[in-house]
């Protein structure tokens, strides 16, 4: 290669174009991708929400909350009626990080239906919390009577075969969004009566 | 060097992975499956052709003293345009490799190839080398998920030739089984050149 000598002024102006350059291109990618990705997570979002929150009674609007770190997407029937939350919460206890989930609980406090949003647990262990046979665990239960810790732990939650750390990660993140829809469930009842 | 010799060499005389032993983090840990592999390899695949085709085209451009930050700031570029890309298009995949794509920028397969070939070849011969490399990466990291999902899954490019409960050899999923895979793998092919 012939070497280039270096002196400070080419030095500056080299770096100096390259990261402009750099800059102007991703920029420029940027803005291509940023609908498709807002699409993208909008649509999964979405997606989760009419997921947990499957009933008989059809949901005709929903409204995003949020309070301290749970954001709770309030569903409402044709009539304004609260039907229930889909919870959207977290677990800093997995295995491989962070574990997101949507609770769906309904106004009666029960657990409708839980859905993954993120995971980085292992595949074939940890990961399989996305298994729909074993996520129905939590279908329809109360979380006064049905405990929300693994069986070794003394709770009601049948743990994934060599994954209990993944599965306590789940449960702990139910808690919290239990938890906190307990604490604003008034809040939540007669928000959509009211406005 | 002719070209199709740039091409051809980083497929397996000097393949990335089985022969150099060079960027084995995102190899080890990303080929749980065939199709994650696969995926991982196609993505820096794309970084090392680009990196690769604008180095050469600015290596007489960049000071000595500046090049390797010069380096650093175009491969960081090409990896964040594919990660959008993927995050956009692709999003399911994106969200298994995760933090690997963003990892690509320090994968010293593509650094190494820019300081090496591209930054002291003309534009062609560093494309050659830079598509060679790549798909020689992604070939070992087919592989490698390839015989990690059959047996820690039971399966094959996601498709199961054994029910969802059987039970499979599970440690080729964990992290020591892609040292054990490697291993063997890099045994065999070693065992193959030598006999030639």
């Amino acid at each position: 290669m012939a070497k280039k000598e270096s002196t400070l002024v080419n030095m500056l102006i080299a770096l100096m174009v390259i990261t402009i350059v750099s800059g102007g291109v991703l920029g420029f990618v940027y803005g291509l991708t940023k609908p498709a990705i807002d699409q993208v997570e909008a649509n999964k979002n979405l997606k989760a929400i009419n997921e947990v929150l499957k009933t008989d009674v059809e949901i005709a609007t929903t409204e995003a909350k949020v309070i301290e770190d749970l954001t709770y997407n309030l569903a409402y029937d044709a009539n304004g009626d609260f039907i229930g939350a889909a919870v959207k919460t977290y677990s800093n206890n997995g295995f491989g990080g962070k574990v997101e989930l949507m609770v769906g609980i309904l106004k009666n406090g029960y657990i409708n239906k839980v859905s993954v949003l993120a995971q980085a647990e292992t595949p074939g262990l940890g990961a399989n919390m996305t298994n729909e046979k074993w996520k129905s665990q939590f279908d329809g239960k109360n979380p006064k009577e049905f405990i929300l810790k693994v069986t070794k732990d003394g709770g009601n939650v049948d743990a994934i075969t060599a994954a209990t750390i993944s599965s306590r990660a789940v449960s702990e993140a139910i808690q919290k969004a239990v938890d906190g829809f307990e604490a604003n469930k008034d809040q939540f009842m007669k928000g959509g009566n009211n406005e | 060097m002719s070209n199709w010799k740039t091409f051809t060499k980083g497929l397996i005389k000097e393949n990335p992975i089985l022969v150099l032993l060079l960027g084995c983090c995102p190899t080890l840990a990303t080929t749980t499956s065939a199709i994650n592999g696969m995926s991982m390899g196609l993505a820096t695949t794309f970084v090392l052709i680009m990196s690769n085709l604008v180095i050469s085209l600015l290596k007489n451009f960049i000071p000595d003293k500046v090049r390797i930050p010069c380096f650093i700031v175009v491969i960081a570029s090409f990896v964040t345009v594919v990660q959008l890309v993927m995050k956009a298009y692709v999003p399911d995949i994106y969200e298994t490799l995760g933090l690997f794509i963003p990892l690509i920028v320090v994968n010293c397969i593509v650094l190494g190839r820019a300081e090496a070939f591209a930054s002291k070849n003309p534009v062609l011969p560093s494309i050659l080398d830079g598509a060679g490399m790549g798909l020689g990466f992604t070939f070992a990291l087919t592989v490698l998920g390839a015989i990690r999902e059959i047996l820690g899954s039971g399966s094959i490019f996601d498709w199961r030739f054994l029910p969802e409960d059987a039970s499979t050899i599970l440690i080729f999923v964990l992290a020591p089984g892609a040292f054990i895979a490697l291993g063997y793998l890099i045994a065999i092919v070693n065992r193959l050149k030598n006999t030639k």
